[in-house]
């Protein structure tokens, strides 16, 4: 069973399928996604129509008021969610037949998520809320320790390995958890918000990790209501009724910005 | 072929950590687990404590089966259960001296039998010295030989003892001592009651007795049958038998039977008024009642066990709420179904491992209680290993069984809406 089910992902992983129309490196391609939630009698459309290609090594910030999709989206990107309809390709693999086992095991090996409020558990250490998700793949304990520690380094924690989050600060808190998403090396980090529940400075410190990330090669995705946040992306999406409608590089400003997202940009949800 | 030998590594792995997370779980809740897994503790412990309980009388009975010699029988007068003797004064039944005269002519697999008489409670004297509560046993010579209870100092009692019902008698060691006589006591004289009576010979001590009571401390004093009757003059008479081996012990108990019936006048088709026993007999007396002991105890075990199973399964439930979040972000970084629901599964089964080895720690200090409560003859009480395997073996089912449903709840639950709790 297990076997059976991720034998295609090794495949579709080390040999890309010549069929595909989408140039070199674009390792998440969205095409007329659509999740709809029934509510009662109710169809609400929280995505509606998604098109969308992200490059290796982009780095991008999703935008939008409150409602109009990001998480939604975020969740589908990060195989945690399944698209009502649409096609939804990571790393050339198509995720919309995945069983949920095989689903599992793409979001552990190539999708890192960072919540906006840290997720971190409570009576562990830094070191092991870090090393968590290596649990759940082929590593023994030497290699699991070694790649926590190295990545928590990396994260600028070296020193607070041992610390519980109870002794951490905001911060402090996130960038665990960010080393925790990029412990497995994956192929994307996205981030819901991660700088959603932290104070203006800490925030820049934050991004300031990100765009280090960036430049080591990461590709990332991360969802903001704070344009100070979104101008550290190299590329900005912006939603509105689960619909993309603006779509270009941080350093241009968009086409038509319309009046009430700057009233619902500033509370975060 | 490399992944077919991983999996099980990856499942090993998901397995001690399991037991690891599970560990610390139970550490960080140390309240909430022990109130948990007392229904567990209780049902382990006193299944333990009565298994250790039997085992005890069991290998008790079994020594005393070695002293005695399996070839024993004992025969005592007994109301039948139906027939017109069912409810007869208990006197009318007794046996009479003469009931037995003759037997060994007519019962061919006996080779030896003696009657004796009990008296409790008399107190014998010597000089100013008095001990109280002395059981005084009239015996027929015969009845030492089958007992083996040998006469270390002196000599036993004799055929000529009997005939001339003289007041001569056999003392214990410790009712030697209770009355400070000689350790070479023999010709002295004591008083049992008011009658004088010479000692002719010190007995060893009893080996301890499962059938002997509650009167396992109190002296003994050996007097010949006949002369017994002139301390007390109606007593109840019972009968130690010996078959010539064990292979016809039922022979001699099924012609023991037919003399006795013949010498009682008890017509054809009435029932026995007496009852012919080997220590065989006693044995699987005994284990019919172990059984049902046993049964009995396994019920209480068993609703303790379910009271305690469905205790775990609301703590694990409670848990499984509690660490919605969790889950989710299990879920989120690639836990699988199987790996969160091993998780929690795990925790119920050590959860009730845990609840097991209390148990059995608690059975074991219930044991060595019961083995020491006085003139309870439960000293050889001990918990077999077999015992401890089959607790850890039910709170493990337990753990498996009501933790199913928490872990099933837990691993079906989906990874956004449990990110979205609370
Ligand atoms: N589980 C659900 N059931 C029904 N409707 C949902 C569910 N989750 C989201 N929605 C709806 O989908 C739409 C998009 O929600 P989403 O969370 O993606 O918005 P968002 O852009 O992340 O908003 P915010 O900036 O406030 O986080 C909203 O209208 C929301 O009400
Ligand atoms: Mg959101």
């Amino acid at each position: 069973m297990k076997k059976l089910q991720t034998m295609p992902t090794i495949a579709a992983k080390a040999e890309k399928p010549p069929s595909r129309p989408e140039p070199e490196g674009a390792i998440i391609h969205l095409r007329d996604v659509t999740r709809v939630y029934k509510v009662g009698v109710e169809r609400i459309h929280a995505l509606d129509g998604i098109t969308l290609e992200l490059h290796d090594n982009e780095y991008v910030a999703v935008m939008g008021a409150s409602g109009s999709g990001k998480s939604t989206l975020m969740n589908v990107l990060g195989c945690l969610d399944r698209a009502t309809s649409g096609h939804y390709a990571l790393d050339g693999q198509n995720t919309t037949r995945l069983s949920d086992a095989a689903l599992a095991r793409v979001r552990n090996e190539r999708i890192g998520f960072v919540f906006q409020s840290f997720e971190l558990l409570g009576q562990h250490s830094a070191l092991k809320n870090v090393e968590m998700p290596l649990i759940y793949s082929k590593n023994g304990w030497w290699t699991r320790r070694k790649r926590a520690k190295k990545v928590l380094e990396r994260v600028g924690l070296g020193d607070r390995i041992k610390h519980k989050p109870n002794q951490l600060s905001g911060g402090e808190k996130q960038r665990v958890a960010i080393a925790r998403a990029l412990v497995c090396e994956p192929t994307i980090l996205m981030a819901d918000e991660p700088t959603g529940n932290l104070d203006t400075k800490t925030s820049e410190s934050i991004m300031n990790l990100f765009d280090q990330l960036h430049r080591e090669g990461q590709t990332i995705i991360l969802v903001t209501h704070e344009e100070h946040v979104a101008r550290h992306a190299r590329r900005i999406i912006r939603m509105r009724d689960g619909k993309i409608y603006d779509d270009r590089p941080s350093n241009q400003s968009p086409a038509d910005k319309p009046a009430t997202e700057k009233d619902a940009g500033g509370k975060s949800s | 072929m490399k992944m077919l030998l991983q999996a099980p590594l990856v499942f090993l792995r998901l397995f001690y950590q399991s037991v690891y997370l599970a560990m610390g779980q139970i550490w960080a809740n140390k309240t909430r687990s022990i109130l948990t897994t007392i229904g567990i503790v209780i049902g382990v412990a006193s299944v333990t404590a009565v298994i250790a309980a039997l085992t005890g009388l069991k290998a008790k009975i079994l020594t005393q089966v070695e002293t005695l010699g399996s070839n024993t029988i004992f025969i005592s007068p007994r109301r039948p259960d139906t027939g017109p003797m069912q409810h007869a004064n208990f006197w009318s039944i007794r046996f009479l001296p003469e009931h037995f005269d003759g037997l060994l002519d007519h019962c061919p697999s006996v080779k030896r039998f003696g009657r004796q008489t009990w008296i409790g409670g008399k107190t014998v004297s010597h000089r100013e010295r008095s001990v109280e509560n002395v059981t005084v046993r009239g015996i027929e010579p015969d009845c030492h030989k089958i007992e083996s209870r040998p006469v270390t100092d002196g000599r036993p009692l004799s055929v000529i003892d009997e005939i001339q019902t003289r007041q001569v008698c056999l003392i214990d060691p410790k009712l030697r001592n209770e009355l400070h006589l000689d350790r070479d006591c023999i010709g002295q004289t004591i008083l049992i009651g008011h009658n004088t009576f010479y000692i002719v010979g010190v007995v060893e001590p009893r080996p301890e007795s499962v059938f002997g009571g509650g009167d396992q401390d109190r002296s003994e004093v050996f007097v010949p049958f006949k002369t017994s009757f002139k301390l007390q003059r109606y007593l109840y008479i019972g009968v130690l038998a010996e078959s010539k081996s064990a292979e016809v012990s039922d022979d001699a108990q099924a012609e023991l039977r037919f003399f006795l019936r013949r010498t009682r006048n008890i017509k054809p088709g009435e029932p026995d008024t007496f009852e012919v026993m080997s220590l065989q007999n006693i044995l699987d007396i005994f284990n019919k009642i172990a059984i049902i002991v046993t049964m009995v105890a396994g019920g209480i075990v068993g609703i303790s066990l379910l009271v305690g199973g469905v205790g775990i399964m609301n703590i694990m439930l409670v848990s499984v709420s509690e660490r919605t979040r969790e889950i989710g972000l299990r879920k989120a970084v690639g836990a699988k179904k199987t790996a969160i629901m091993t998780q929690f599964l795990i925790e119920a089964v050590v959860l009730c491992f845990f609840g097991g080895l209390v148990g059995v720690g608690f059975g074991q200090l219930l044991t060595m209680g019961i083995a020491n409560i006085p003139k309870v003859e439960m000293d050889m009480a001990y918990i077999p290993l077999w015992a401890i395997g089959l607790s850890f073996g039910f709170s493990g089912t337990v753990g498996i069984f009501f933790g199913m449903f928490p872990a099933i709840k837990a691993a079906r639950l989906d990874p956004i809406e449990a990110l979205r709790h609370e």
